[in-house]
């Protein structure tokens, strides 16, 4: 869950997840290398008294700075794609749930077996409880069976959406009309939040994503309960 | 006999609609909607032939799991009045 003051990612509860954190530092170290090297090079240049001026040509070190970046950008897009493909990867969900956004709420439909649907409506702020956080809790969770690949379809019925859980790496957009398909696989219990993601009207900030990941034998007491 | 409900299959194997290789990518609309109509004419061509529509049971749970209830409401409102766009 998201913490005041936080600087990074939340931690990661998918193994898609942490790759990308993976992924993050690995860029990331890319980065601070080479701004570090270019600031060095730039206060050394502007604090020696040395001069040159008789450069004619220097196609030495023209081959050295258009290959290595060409080398470090490959050593970027090989663990992107790699990740990219893992995420289409073909899997076997054994549940699937629906969620369609509407303005300003989601709703979530379990039809696999009986028929469970639902609203999920933020908790306004004169509601909340002690130690619930602001903005984000909502009247239904989403309950999931845990460590099971689950197959989400998003979809809207009104405009635009985007179904977002940054712990798990998922951002997805909800469009009228059409039914997108993402898998969600969580590696541990707990409560996962996240926000809309597509801009969509006055409510926009208020319409967010709790999921309830359990164990399966408590998800199937709590669907049961629920239908 | 369009009800969602009269047309409940009894409890089996079913877990949830397996991968289906004609719709491998995000865009999973068409794998709803196919499914549907599979459904409609399998049910159309078994009633034609007086056979029981039993086989048809898996376009039907495909359908549901993958759809919209919304979208299945509407749909079937359509077909009940005649306005249903697509070929059944």
């Amino acid at each position: 869950m998201p913490y005041p003051h936080q600087l990074g990612f939340q931690d990661a509860t998918s193994p898609i997840m942490e790759e990308l954190l993976y992924f993050h530092d690995h860029t990331l170290m890319i980065v601070f290398l080479i701004s570090s090297l270019v600031l060095y090079t730039i206060s050394t240049m502007l604090s020696t008294k040395l001069t040159h001026t008789n450069t004619m040509n220097a196609q030495e070190i023209e081959m050295v700075w258009t290959i290595l970046p060409a080398m470090i950008l490959i050593l970027i897009a090989l663990p992107s794609l790699r990740i990219l493909y893992m995420i289409d990867e073909i899997n076997d969900p054994s549940l699937t749930v629906k969620t369609l956004g509407h303005q300003w709420y989601w709703s979530y439909e379990y039809t696999d077996y009986e028929e469970l649907c639902f609203d999920s409506y933020m908790v306004p702020s004169t509601d909340l409880k002690p130690g619930e956080l602001r903005l984000l809790e909502v009247d239904n969770r989403v309950v999931l069976p845990m460590k099971t690949p689950v197959r989400m379809l998003i979809s809207s019925e009104d405009v635009l959406h985007s179904w977002a859980v940054p712990s798990l790496g998922l951002k997805t957009d909800a469009v009228p009309g059409r039914l997108n398909q993402t898998t969600l696989m969580s590696s541990r219990p707990g409560l996962f939040y996240g926000q809309c993601s597509e801009i969509c009207g006055s409510n926009h900030s208020f319409m967010p994503i709790v999921i309830e990941m359990v164990p399966l034998k408590t998800f199937e007491s709590w669907s049961s309960l629920m239908t | 006999m369009l009800g969602v409900e009269a047309q409940k299959p009894p409890k089996g194997k079913w877990t949830t609609a397996p991968f289906d290789p004609r719709f491998p990518n995000q865009n999973q609309t068409r794998n709803c909607y196919q499914n549907f109509l599979d459904y409609h004419r399998c049910v159309k061509a078994m009633n034609r032939r007086g056979k029981s529509a039993q086989p048809c049971e898996y376009y039907f749970r495909e359908y549901r799991s993958l759809c919209p209830i919304s979208w299945v409401q509407r749909w079937n409102q359509q077909i009940q009045d005649g306005t249903f766009a697509g070929k059944i």
